[in-house]
């Protein structure tokens, strides 16, 4: 077990590099640069002044020289240093961090829960108007753009029945207690981790109605009902537990998808994550930041697959630990 | 008619005139057609025929676990100590199986849950019916599967299907299946997948744990060699409806019905003569949609004669403990009875 987290932890590396390598090099094909950008706001045209700049950034040296130092430099677990928010990128990533957590983890729960639960109820009801009524609701969450489905909801829940924040993730100006701060923020967070959250259960409804279906017809789900265990017993225990694995894998998979989706469910809500900070960087081309989001971004997807095939050996003793 | 063929005293299963229909779309197909059947607590009746003929979908429906759909019961009783099994509410039902009536199937590998360690599933049957602790559960998990003859039962209990052999799941199959002390047990193609000489030791087992408790035991078998070591008596199937019923020795030396003849007649055995050839059945077994008029068996008879192509024969008690379905049959013996009486 040790060695398999081990060796999976391992495998990160060289992802992590071909990550920096791919980003640079599409951020340096892309027009327009820090450089450019700082140079223009600040208004400095003295071609002296403007030379001792590219020297003082060393943006004067080859790009491959760049690539170099900067993969030096992040080997030193040092993501370099953004003069925009004039702090480094590594301080100023762990500071929004956490929000696209609470967001994502959120929206994962709201996927499993509704979308396991459809997905039982319709495989329960298959062929029935209950099964259809499921179906078609996946199709629709499946659909529609989430950043639509986040508008939709804001003017529902949030501008007429003003049940919810419009957006942000706390409520500005109130001093409270811990307790009360927990709550404002999952207040805060319903709508986006709903929007973000529906069209991944549209996707775990569909898979797990068929697996469902599928496992409901193996020979030892007829064993535990001839020994005479409750359907709902027969359900959970032994079609649901089995049902589950590919499920599973689906969501090792859509991990990646979902932090990209929560850049958009982030600026529909303006919720302070890296999402709106990746945005905004690529916006104002702070490159340090930029790359600094992806690797995080990339590394922090690699644990979570990571995670998710260990979860796999404990649900599926057939995997051996190898 | 029932037979009153039985050997001991009431019985603990009766079913009769069970009807269990196919609804399909080509139509409503009957795929148990009337069986009426006994077995007393101690007794092995086995009910033998090839694919499709209806016994194991009987085994399911005196469990109650027909797949619907297709399959349904749609008439007949499946009386059960006094009870009508086939009335009584899904609820109830649960009560009785694997507590009253237990059941083991044909390929031990995929009836065992593959991502639960097999003791948890044992236990999970023997707390299902008994209000034990999970302790003590636990410890009669490792004595029932000791009692299996699986040898290394405590450390066995953590292990998952895929870690045992065949011979090795259907052994806890049948700890599960005997985990609550049932009346009765349906043994559907127990041995079917196994090796030959597993399926002596599954055989052997099972008689033992049978001559032990005093349980009823329906084997449903294709294979003559099973019926011969285990069977009191025999049922002998063909689309959906009980052909021959005999005491096992009387069935083996003068079978009547002439598909079970050609059954006999189609058994490998160690006596029969080096060189001579087994005989088959020839043709095929009828579809359920497209039954003749008459017997079911006269496209494949040796002596199908006029009679047997314009009615269906019914069960009729030719000999002391025994019936057939057969015109030849009856024909034979009133021919040997007037050649007596001559």
């Amino acid at each position: 077990m040790r060695r398999i987290i081990i060796r999976r932890l391992v495998q990160i590396i060289p992802l992590i590099f071909a990550v920096i390598v791919m980003n640079f090099v599409l951020i340096h094909l892309a027009p327009g640069s820090l450089f450019d950008v700082m140079t223009s706001e600040q208004q400095i045209t003295d071609p002296a002044m403007l030379d001792q700049l590219r020297h003082t950034y060393g943006v004067d040296q080859p790009v491959t020289v760049q690539l170099a130092k900067y993969i030096w430099s992040v080997m030193r677990l040092d993501l370099g240093y953004s003069y925009r928010q004039n702090a480094p990128v590594f301080d100023v990533i762990m500071q929004q961090l956490p929000a696209t957590l609470i967001l994502m983890l959120a929206a994962i729960g709201i996927a499993l829960l509704v979308g396991v639960t459809a997905g039982v109820m319709a495989s329960i009801k298959v062929n029935t108007i209950w099964d259809n009524l499921i179906s078609l609701g996946a199709v629709f969450f499946f659909a529609a753009p989430s950043f639509w489905l986040g508008i939709m909801m804001t003017v529902m829940f949030a501008v007429k029945l003003g049940w919810f924040p419009v957006g942000g993730m706390r409520t500005i100006g109130v001093d409270e207690s811990a307790i009360g701060a927990v709550l404002d923020v999952m207040h805060h967070l319903v709508l986006p981790a709903t929007a973000l959250g529906l069209f991944y259960a549209a996707t775990f409804a569909r898979v797990m109605r068929a697996s469902m279906l599928e496992v409901a017809r193996l020979d030892f789900v007829r064993t535990a009902r001839a020994k005479g265990l409750s359907g709902g017993r027969v359900v959970l225990a032994h079609v649901m537990r089995n049902a589950m694995l590919p499920i599973v894998t689906l969501l090792g998979l859509q991990l990646g998808t979902m932090l990209g989706g929560s850049v958009v469910i982030e600026a529909v809500f303006s919720w302070p994550g890296i999402g709106s900070l990746l945005f905004d960087s690529v916006m104002s081309r702070n490159f340090p930041m930029v790359l600094g989001v992806l690797i995080l971004g990339s590394l922090l997807v690699a644990v979570c697959n990571a995670t998710v095939d260990l979860l796999y050996l404990r649900l599926d003793p057939r995997i051996k630990a190898r | 008619m029932i037979m009153g063929s039985t050997a001991g005293p009431t019985p603990i299963l009766s079913i009769e005139n069970l009807q269990v229909s196919l609804f399909t779309r080509r139509g409503v197909l009957p795929a148990v057609d009337g069986l009426s059947l006994t077995v007393s607590a101690g007794e092995t009746l086995a009910i033998v025929g090839e694919s499709g003929c209806g016994k194991s979908l009987t085994a399911l429906a005196i469990m109650r676990l027909l797949p619907n759909p297709p399959a349904k019961i749609v008439g007949g009783a499946v009386r059960f100590m006094g009870r009508d099994l086939a009335a009584l509410s899904e609820r109830e039902m649960q009560r009785v199986r694997g507590k009253d009536i237990s059941m083991i199937f044909q390929d031990p590998m995929t009836s065992l849950n593959p991502v639960v360690a097999v003791g948890d599933q044992l236990i999970e049957a023997i707390r299902r019916h008994n209000e034990v602790s999970r302790h003590e559960a636990r410890d009669r998990a490792v004595e029932l599967l000791r009692r299996v003859r699986i040898p290394d039962a405590e450390r066995r209990l953590n292990d998952y299907p895929h870690q045992m052999s065949g011979g090795m799941s259907q052994r806890v199959m049948i700890a599960m299946a005997i985990a609550c002390g049932p009346k009765l047990l349906i043994a559907d193609e127990p041995t079917t997948a196994l090796d030959v000489t597993i399926q002596a030791q599954i055989i052997e087992l099972m008689k033992e744990l049978q001559s032990s408790s005093d349980m009823g035991l329906i084997i449903i078998t294709h294979d003559l060699g099973v019926v011969a070591e285990v069977a009191d008596r025999v049922a002998v199937m063909y689309a959906g409806r009980k052909v021959e019923e005999a005491p096992v020795e009387a069935l083996f030396e003068r079978p009547l019905h002439r598909y079970t003849r050609g059954l006999l007649g189609a058994t490998p055995s160690a006596q029969r003569r080096r060189g001579s050839r087994l005989v088959e059945i020839t043709g095929n077994v009828p579809a359920l949609s497209d039954l003749p008029q008459g017997c079911a068996f006269q496209n494949r008879c040796p002596d199908v004669f006029d009679r047997c192509r314009a009615e269906r024969p019914q069960l009729a008690s030719l000999l002391p403990h025994r019936s057939a379905a057969c015109f030849a049959a009856e024909k034979e013996l009133s021919r040997d009875a007037a050649a007596i009486g001559a």
